[in-house]
């Protein structure tokens, strides 16, 4: 039905020995939210960094509108319209919260577009907009998470990547967040998230990948995996 | 009478102070970005006072000209320098790319005995009204003076103005704390840092330049002493932090200047002033006086 926006087709991923991904395909669809779901030292933020450029040492192919771009260097994809929320937050602790946010629409010449985008995250974030002049460093780390999805959404990136956004925060925080994503789906944008809250990103996914040891075990609908016993069983804590 | 030898003082102390503020801009933002210290930076100094002396004895050009065309080919030779020697240690161990500036910094002293010679040239390039002497009550300034503040005053302003106000400025401060997130941001980091570069040393040669003038000799080793001290003056306020860089070396310049006024019995001991600031200050506050904030939440 819709068509493939991002096509993975057989993607390893190398450090030194480590052969950390091997060997994965993974269709991202349009206007989908496709999930990543894996234990830890799966390969998932291998793989997202493997997309963006910004793991080099890898073999396959990664196809972006039709286009072979595995060779591009991360300033080149960002530009494409892939934009990556990283793992741990990686704001600029030194910049205040609307400078991280004018970093994230760095490379961007549509002045009265960054504008209106900048009106919008402060719209989906509450919190960051009142506190715009204060140094990223010190906002907490919940802020610091909505602070990373904003500003990957300054880059207005038609696949929003997400690498574990819950991660440390409280449920309250974490049912906003999710909010947010279904919030960035409704405006015709396609997701990536990486996830070990399995079951919060099933719920709100189309699609999920199980990643295992860099092989992807299970694949399917998002509702069909929240109702598979194995899934239940090793990543909901259910017993089956 | 004290007070007009206070207030002489105070400019000449200001002149210095800002001829190694500008030296030690390049220092800090080199090694606010890339953790590294450039120690071919002095010599690169010297090197765009060569440029600018050459271009006007050797190919006549008026005096201006020459000096824009010393500091642009001080900038170019910063640029290859980081394209050729830094560039690819940049994921090699810290260790590797300080004795690659070492050894670059004795590479461009070297090169310039060879090119240049080694006997001292006189930098007598520029028009003789640089050195009137203006006489406001009992203060003697020279025009050379104003010319020196002022165009000091405006870089700087122009350098606060890049990082603080610009895009671009704004990058520079971003990969000071993480490179690789500023690449996600779409940005090209490579092409950053060589900017960054080219200002430093474009600043450097702008300071050397003027030194020259109020120093008027050349020789391959002049890079050396004001290196070393906008050095130190990096490190008084913090190296990486730019509004550091102006406050250590206003606060070197201007020591310096009165001490030496006020005790000239220890004139000799002139560039001891420069560590002594430095060991203590870093014994009361070992990151200088601007904190440079490098840690990160996680
Ligand atoms: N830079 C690196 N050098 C060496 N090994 C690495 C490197 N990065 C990741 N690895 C290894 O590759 C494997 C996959 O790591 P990856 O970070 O992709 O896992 P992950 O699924 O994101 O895990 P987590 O949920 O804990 O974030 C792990 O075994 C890890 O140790
Ligand atoms: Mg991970």
């Amino acid at each position: 039905m819709s068509d493939v926006l991002l096509e993975i087709k057989k993607l390893n991923v190398f450090y030194g020995a480590i052969h950390a991904v091997k060997g994965i395909d993974i269709d991202v669809k349009k206007g989908e939210i496709t999930t990543l779901i894996g234990a830890n030292g799966a390969g998932k933020t291998s793989t997202l960094n493997s997309i963006v450029g910004l793991v080099r040492n890898k073999k396959g192919n990664i196809i972006y509108k039709g286009k072979e771009v595995s060779h591009l260097k991360p300033d080149a994809i960002v530009k494409s319209g892939i934009a990556l929320a990283p793992e741990g937050r990686r704001i600029f602790p030194n910049l205040t919260v609307e400078e991280n946010l004018q970093m994230g629409a760095f490379f961007r010449k549509d002045v009265a577009e960054v504008k209106r985008d900048l009106k919008w995250v402060l719209e989906l974030f509450p919190r960051l907009k009142e506190r715009l002049k204060q140094m990223g460093g010190t906002l907490s780390g919940g802020e610091q998470q909505m602070l990373a999805i904003a500003r990957a959404l300054m880059a207005n990136p038609q696949i929003l990547m997400m690498d574990e956004p819950s991660l440390g925060l409280a449920p309250l925080l974490v049912k906003e967040v999710f909010g947010v994503i279904k919030r960035v789906k409704r405006e015709g944008k396609t997701v990536l998230l990486v996830e070990q809250n399995a079951a919060a990103a099933l719920s709100i996914a189309d699609y999920g990948y199980v990643l295992e040891t860099g092989n992807i075990v299970l694949k399917g609908k998002g509702k069909e995996l929240l109702a598979n016993d194995e899934v239940r069983r090793a990543y909901l804590g259910v017993t089956v | 009478m004290w007070l007009t030898d206070f207030a002489q003082n105070l400019i000449n102390g200001t002149l210095l102070g800002g001829l190694y503020a500008l030296i030690a801009i390049g220092y800090t933002m080199v090694y606010g970005i890339l953790r590294l210290i450039n120690f071919a930076h002095g010599d690169i100094l010297m090197w765009g006072v060569y440029f600018a002396l050459y271009a006007v004895v050797a190919f006549g050009m008026p005096w201006w000209l020459g000096f824009l065309v010393g500091i642009a080919l001080a900038g170019f030779l910063g640029f290859g320098i980081e394209k050729i020697a830094y560039r690819p240690l940049r994921n090699a161990p810290r260790i590797s790319s300080l004795i690659t500036a070492i050894g670059m910094s004795f590479f461009l002293e070297s090169l310039a005995v060879v090119v240049f010679g080694g006997i001292p040239k006189s930098f007598n390039i520029y028009p003789k009204f640089f050195n009137h002497t203006l006489i406001f009550g009992h203060l003697r300034i020279q025009t050379l003076t104003f010319f020196i503040l002022g165009i000091t005053f405006l870089l700087l302003l122009g350098v606060l103005w890049l990082l603080y106000r610009t895009k671009t400025g704004t990058a520079m401060r971003a990969i000071a704390t993480d490179i690789p997130t500023t690449s996600l941001m779409g940005a090209n980091v490579d092409r950053i840092i060589s900017l960054t570069f080219i200002i430093g040393s474009m600043l450097a040669a702008t300071s050397g330049i003027m030194w020259a003038m109020r120093y008027p000799q050349v020789q391959p080793y002049m890079g050396f002493v004001p290196g070393m001290k906008a050095f130190v003056a990096a490190v008084i306020g913090g190296i990486g932090s730019v509004p550091g860089a102006l406050v250590g070396g206003f606060l070197l310049g201007m020591t310096e200047i009165l001490v030496v006024g006020f005790f000239p019995n220890l004139a000799g001991y002139r560039d001891v002033f420069a560590y002594v600031i430095l060991i203590v200050l870093l014994m009361f506050r070992p990151t200088g006086i601007f904190t440079v904030y490098s840690e990160q939440k996680v």
